[in-house]
């Protein structure tokens, strides 16, 4: 099952350190290499996106950024067996913040994408 | 923590196990010995993190665990040698290895020599899948059950002598030599192909695709390119899978009954799989192996946006020099099936005629196909109807039994 991995986090003044940069390219090398990495890329800050809203019959564009206490940075795509694999990975990235980069906060929204195993032939 | 401490360390444990059995059974030189350490550590992890919490590191303190373990194991059994010499009796003096050091070893080697062991020719087709799932793959006997269907101690007892026999015959835990490199990986390429294919095309029970098997095989062929890139066929297996897994949404109807190929709704492939088979694909490097060639053949139906514009010319092309290279009456079948539509359904015609496979439901089904296309309905009824009586796959029997009826 399929598990997309939205990270969101507020900067901090300091710039990331080079060894949590090198730690990320690592933990995604062995995510990679344990096959269940499907696909990860960064965002740009909300400043350079826009929203399409569709509110009471009328579109609506509006440009970054959003006034939200974090930014959405990145995505990963994994493939795993369960919720608490796909958890795990997450943790393992924010673990490396934590170690690495102390004043650095955020968090991870794991979600699930459907995939043929919801919609299973009857029994 | 939100989520329950038991199914958390579950899911460490599944990330780890195969690293913890690759090395320990490298120290110990025994799989069965190996797992049964790893397992001890599982337990151990089950025990004291739900009260103590998760470790910082969990994955690193689990192979910790593990590699104490198998080095107590090891002094106890030296200590219980030297006692043996002090009585006066004639033991082989065991080397001092500096255990902690080969521990730390690259685990990627383990790894790779794990599944040689796993995949060893010494073991039967149906033991190799079983013990790879179970020691590669984490799963339960239960869960290997459920995915073959047959009992769990019939799956209980596969894997015990499977372990058993490693250790008779001293099967050694190393990398092949250059020599017998490429037959044992052909070994190893076989059984996660066979697990796709359980998954993908069930032979048996009522499913049509179990999703799970699949998506463990393409998990073990994506571990094995990481660990062996050099090898063309690997990247040709694991584009193979990712392509054919690319039509699984598309290849059963909202009831479960299997649809065709040529009937599939193409924008229900998944696009993702597809770019990844590509890819994999391109890595392959253009060899004329069995996997790489039947994913080329793969990427022709891939790349076709409709049906009718797939390129039938190029693939019995494929099919003829797949024949060449790896020949059987399968892949006769489906080459086949690609004449018929390259060049017509006579001269597809003309090679299942020569083929036999006795008990195989898809060769009356191609022949029926066939003889329905050229226009001989009664012929072509009797034969869908041979083919339901052999598939025992539930939903392949209903799929035959309406051709044979469409044609009364």
């Amino acid at each position: 099952m399929r598990y997309l991995m939205l990270l969101k986090a507020r900067q901090p003044d300091t710039a990331p350190p080079p060894e949590l940069m090198d730690a990320i390219l690592k933990l995604g090398a062995d995510a990679t290499a344990a096959g269940v990495l499907l696909d990860t890329g960064g965002l740009a800050p909300s400043a350079l996106g826009a929203r399409v809203g569709l509110y009471g019959g009328a579109l609506s564009v509006t440009d970054g950024p959003f006034a939200e206490a974090k930014e959405t940075i990145s995505y990963a795509l994994y493939q795993v067996r369960t919720k608490e694999e796909a958890v795990e990975w997450a943790s393992r990235f924010l673990a490396l913040h934590r170690d690495l980069w102390p004043q650095w906060e955020g968090e991870t929204e794991v979600l699930k994408v459907f995939g043929p195993e919801d919609f299973g032939a009857p029994a | 923590m939100a989520t329950d401490p038991r199914r958390a360390v579950e899911a460490v444990w599944r990330i780890e196990s195969a690293k913890i059995v690759a090395a320990l059974a490298r120290l110990v030189g025994d799989v069965g010995l190996a797992e049964e350490l790893a397992q001890d550590t599982f337990v151990i992890a089950l025990e004291q993190w739900p009260e103590r919490g998760v470790p910082e590191h969990p994955g690193s303190w689990l192979m910790a665990t593990a590699k104490h373990r198998a080095i107590d194991l090891l002094r106890r059994q030296r200590t219980y040698r030297d006692k043996l010499d002090e009585v006066g009796r004639a033991t082989p003096q065991a080397e001092d290895r500096d255990l902690a050091a080969e521990l730390d070893d690259y685990v990627g080697d383990d790894l790779l020599r794990l599944i040689f062991t796993t995949c060893h020719p010494v073991l039967s087709a149906q033991a190799r899948v079983a013990l790879t799932l179970r020691l590669l793959g984490g799963l339960g006997t239960d869960e290997i059950a459920r995915a073959f269907l047959v009992p769990e101690a019939t799956v209980g007892q596969r894997i015990l002598r499977a372990k058993r026999t490693l250790a008779e015959k001293r099967v050694p835990i190393e990398l092949p030599l250059p020599g017998e490199a490429a037959q044992r990986l052909a070994s190893v390429l076989e059984v996660v192909y066979l697990i796709f294919n359980e998954g993908y095309a069930a032979t048996a029970g009522d499913d049509w695709t179990r999703p799970a098997l699949c998506e463990e095989a393409l998990r073990l062929g994506r571990v094995l390119a990481a660990l062996a890139p050099q090898e063309p066929e690997v990247h040709g297996l694991v584009a193979l899978m990712e392509l054919q897994a690319s039509r699984i949404p598309a290849r059963t109807d909202p009831d479960g009954a299997p649809v065709l190929l040529q009937d599939q709704d193409r924008r229900r492939w998944d696009r993702l799989l597809i770019r990844r088979g590509l890819d994999a694909l391109a890595r392959a490097g253009g060899t004329l192996g069995p996997y790489v060639l039947q994913a080329e053949i793969a990427a022709c139906h891939a790349r076709a946006a409709t049906a009718a514009q797939t390129d039938w010319d190029r693939i019995a092309t494929l099919y003829d020099v797949l024949a060449y290279v790896w020949p059987s009456p399968v892949v006769e079948l489906n080459r086949a099936v690609a004449v018929a539509h390259a060049r017509g359904p006579e001269q597809g015609l003309r090679i299942v005629d020569a083929l036999s496979l006795p008990g195989y439901a898809l060769l009356p089904a191609v022949r029926g196909d066939l003889l329905a296309r050229l226009g001989r309905a009664a012929e072509a009824r009797a034969e869908f109807t041979r083919a339901a009586a052999l598939t025992r796959n539930a939903r392949e029997r209903d799929l035959f039994q309406a051709r044979a009826d469409a044609l009364a």
